[in-house]
């Protein structure tokens, strides 16, 4: 899509909007509808049609392979990770009140905010790996 | 009536992909048709279902079959006559035909067993729903239920959710990925 000036420019412009309501999804899942999964689809979303625009190789150029690898183990281990911590802040695996960080409440609400988060890193840079392996230029 | 109406578009939109031989214009058929599914989902109140329909159904799904379509040919293949008339592709033809209707006999006989939509005497509404809906403030200390019981009453499922997606990357970097020498 080299050649499209139109496609490309509202694209660039767009891009950070779509991360911006991304962002916003993943942290109001505990509000409205969404969490971790919806919003790390969007934000998977925001760099394909960046890619689509652009092309693989500026694609690559912004979003390195070992970047992208990276993250997309990051946003599990962080899942898991927070089952670890609830286990050494003594309770059962993934229970959140236990966590030390004042209140149960409190603390059930930021352990879930964490884990959307990491489902949000995951399922945003699989969806990315995903397309840009797919759509390898022959 | 608008219920109805959106059920109709589905159908047709299910028989318009079927038939298309352009597959990148199926595949924005079927994009068409996961937006009409989440406006459905809307209607059924199940608003989280139909945020993930329209962004994993109509957004990321048409951008990964357009992205394997890069890999593939745009157009059907097309069967000569002769092709067509073989015995083994009649006889494909006729045992997907019955595996068809015997597999949609089979799931209408599994709903009339179904309760009625909304209906309070039913299993769902009668144990769990009230239960969630009653505890989950108290539980959690968040309001949105769906979340709560995404997050915390089945975190177990939402860990092995985010590995099978997990999973799906490694396995597709596996397959895909070209080594540099």
């Amino acid at each position: 899509m080299k050649e499209h000036i139109i496609v490309r420019i509202v694209s660039k412009f767009f891009a950070p909007f779509i991360q911006l309501y991304a962002l916003y999804v993943i942290a109001h899942g505990d509000l409205g509808p969404g969490g971790g999964f919806q919003g790390g689809v969007i934000l998977g979303a925001s760099m394909i049609l960046y890619v689509i625009a652009f092309g693989l190789d500026e694609g690559r150029k912004r979003l390195s392979q070992k970047v992208s690898d990276v993250f997309m183990s990051t946003g599990a281990l962080i899942y898991a990770g927070i089952g670890i911590f609830c286990i050494l802040a003594g309770g059962a695996y993934l229970e959140y009140a236990e966590l030390p960080l004042g209140s149960h409440h409190l603390a059930s609400h930021l352990g879930m905010y964490g884990i959307e988060i990491g489902v949000g890193i995951t399922v945003a840079f699989v969806m990315i790996t995903i397309f840009f392996e797919t759509a390898q230029n022959k | 009536m608008i219920d109805i109406m959106l059920l109709l578009i589905i159908v047709v939109c299910a028989i318009a992909a079927l038939f298309m031989k352009d597959l990148l214009g199926a595949t924005i058929i079927l994009g068409v048709y996961s937006f009409i599914m989440a406006t459905i989902f809307t209607r059924l109140n199940a608003v989280d279902v139909a945020f993930t329909e329209a962004s994993v159904g109509a957004g990321i799904t048409s951008v990964l079959m357009i992205a394997a379509l890069s890999r593939t040919k745009r157009y059907e293949y097309h069967y000569t006559k002769e092709q067509k008339r073989k015995p083994s592709a009649l006889f494909a033809k006729i045992m997907s035909l019955i595996l068809v209707i015997v597999t949609g006999a089979v799931l209408v006989y599994g709903t009339i067993d179904m309760p009625e939509f909304g209906d309070p005497e039913a299993p769902t509404n009668q144990h769990v729903s009230p239960r969630y809906i009653e505890e989950t403030h108290h539980d959690t200390g968040i309001n949105n239920i769906v979340t709560a019981v995404l997050a915390s009453y089945r975190g177990y499922d939402t860990l092995g959710e985010t590995t099978v997606i997990f999973t799906a990357g490694i396995c597709v970097i596996l397959l895909l990925r070209r080594r540099e020498k």
